[in-house]
């Protein structure tokens, strides 16, 4: 048997300004590999044996948490599972107290998920292990914008040329924020759509608009994203329905969109609220193949942050 | 490194091979439960080919699948580098079937044996055989081939290269060594 070796990988993926292309799509091969695994009788894979990686969640998360908790056990890590809301964050213990208890026990590598923008990095120069963002604060959530390309370059093909348009609360999404530093890295354009009090002032990889009709037009993917119905408290929207009449994408609206271009949502999603409840079922939607492919592509990103890492 | 000499010649490994697809048949009577599991990389070419020569001989084509053994090595936490995940295809229901792996060299037996365990979770075949271009000796573990193309005993120094049409436009079998050993 000969073998090949794939490029040298980052140590953590906080986001994706220490990844290059090549990396990306050789994680994005991987992921593809996963796939097969997951399509087995028998879906799970011994890589990981002898590895412990923590699932750290100082942040509410079910979709995300299991997805990885799978994805790990799939490839043979042990896990174990944190939740601030049953921890000793409660009585006041600290981000960087807590990690370094956990990390006494053990664990090779974590999978972080906080409501704070840059805890990651931080975590990362404390522990000094693998690093997966799971989701900080506003920031980023780079394991979902993998996710989405993997999915995407699934129906698509090469993402070389095309144009995927990001609709809804951009202002406070780490998903978009995600997506549009990757996506541009693989050779699609973003462009990121919502009334103005729900648009940052500028978007590293994307541009902004407050236009739907342009925003959609000729693109060949559309990414809806949950309306926080908690921002509407905050004034920053005026109401629901205004919200609904304006961006709401529909069947009818979908059209200004390439022909049969597919719509995706990271979930959870608020039907009839951000996206027509009848087109989440529509064969244009991939939300539920967006799912399926997150256990391959977290299987991908643990593999290749942890093997060859104790030679 | 540095070549050292041809083991075996375009017309050797030919040779080789029809012997191997011979004895094949005659140890499974046939063609009936019979299919072949080629590893990345050059045990799929080979694999291939005693597909072909099965064929030409019994008139019949029997199933080929491809397995990539990359997430069952046992080395995985100590190399430093991260081996590339490539494709395992297996088109076929390997439940009852007598299946023939395939590889170029039979080393350590790490191959075989990470094949075995990734064989096994896709299926119960009624019976493995392995069959290697070139045994080289130094096994690590208690696995033998069923079917050899070339007992070539070497040194731990020495390193067989195995080139066939398909990946390497020649069919041979070289011996090198490997540089300050």
């Amino acid at each position: 048997m000969s073998q090949s070796a794939t490029p040298a990988f980052p140590k953590h993926l906080l986001d994706f300004r220490d990844w290059n292309r090549t990396q990306v799509e050789s994680l994005l091969e991987t992921a593809q590999m996963m796939q097969e695994v997951l399509s087995r009788p028998v879906k799970k894979v011994p890589a990981l044996t002898g590895f412990t990686v923590a699932t750290v969640f100082f942040e509410p998360s079910t979709r995300t948490r299991l997805s990885f908790e799978l994805a790990a056990r799939r490839i043979s890590a042990d896990v174990v599972s944190f939740a601030s809301a049953t921890s000793s964050t409660t009585k006041g213990e600290t981000y960087k107290d807590t990690l370094r208890t956990l990390d006494q026990m053990g664990i090779d590598a974590y999978i972080l998920r906080v409501d704070a923008a840059g805890v990651c990095h931080q975590a990362y120069a404390w522990l000094q292990k693998p690093i997966i963002n799971a989701g900080d604060g506003w920031r980023a959530h780079p394991t979902q914008a993998l996710l989405d390309a993997f999915t995407l370059r699934e129906k698509l093909g090469s993402l070389e040329g095309k144009k995927v348009a990001i609709v809804g609360d951009i202002l406070h999404s780490r998903v978009a924020r995600s997506n549009a530093e990757l996506l541009p890295m693989l050779g699609a354009s973003v462009v990121a759509c919502g009334p103005a009090t729900l648009l940052p002032g500028s978007l590293p990889g994307a541009s902004l608009t407050t236009d739907l009709r342009a925003a959609l037009a000729e693109a060949d993917a559309v990414m809806v994203l949950r309306l926080q119905k908690e921002r509407m408290d905050k004034g920053l929207l005026p109401s629901l329905p205004e919200y609904v009449a304006g961006y709401q994408i529909t069947e009818e609206r979908l059209q200004w969109a390439a022909p049969r271009a597919p719509l995706l949502h990271p979930g959870p999603m608020n039907r009839d609220v951000e996206l027509e409840g009848t087109l989440a079922d529509s064969p244009r939607s991939l939300v539920e193949r967006q799912v399926a492919n997150g256990q391959a592509v977290r299987m991908a990103v643990l593999y290749h942050l942890l093997v060859g890492k104790k030679g | 490194m540095t070549f050292k000499s041809k083991l075996l010649s375009n017309e050797e490994v030919r040779r080789a091979l029809t012997r191997i697809a011979h004895e094949v048949i005659e140890k499974n009577k046939g063609t009936e439960g019979l299919c072949f599991v080629g590893i990345h990389t050059r045990g799929i070419s080979l694999a291939r080919r005693l597909v072909d020569l099965v064929e030409k001989f019994e008139g019949k084509r029997v199933p080929m699948g491809i397995l990539d053994i990359t997430l069952y090595r046992d080395d995985l936490t100590e190399i430093g580098l991260q081996p590339k995940v490539r494709e395992t295809r297996i088109p076929f229901d390997l439940n009852g079937k007598a299946v023939v792996l395939v590889d170029d060299v039979l080393y350590t037996g790490r191959t075989a044996r990470a094949a075995l365990d990734a064989l096994i979770d896709l299926g119960r075949p009624s019976r493995i055989y392995l069959a290697v271009l070139v045994d080289r000796g130094h096994r690590e573990l208690p696995i033998r081939a069923d079917f050899v193309g070339k007992n070539l005993p070497t040194a731990r120094s020495e390193v067989v290269k195995v080139k066939t049409q398909e990946d390497d436009g020649e069919d041979a079998v070289e011996l090198w060594e490997m540089e300050g050993a």
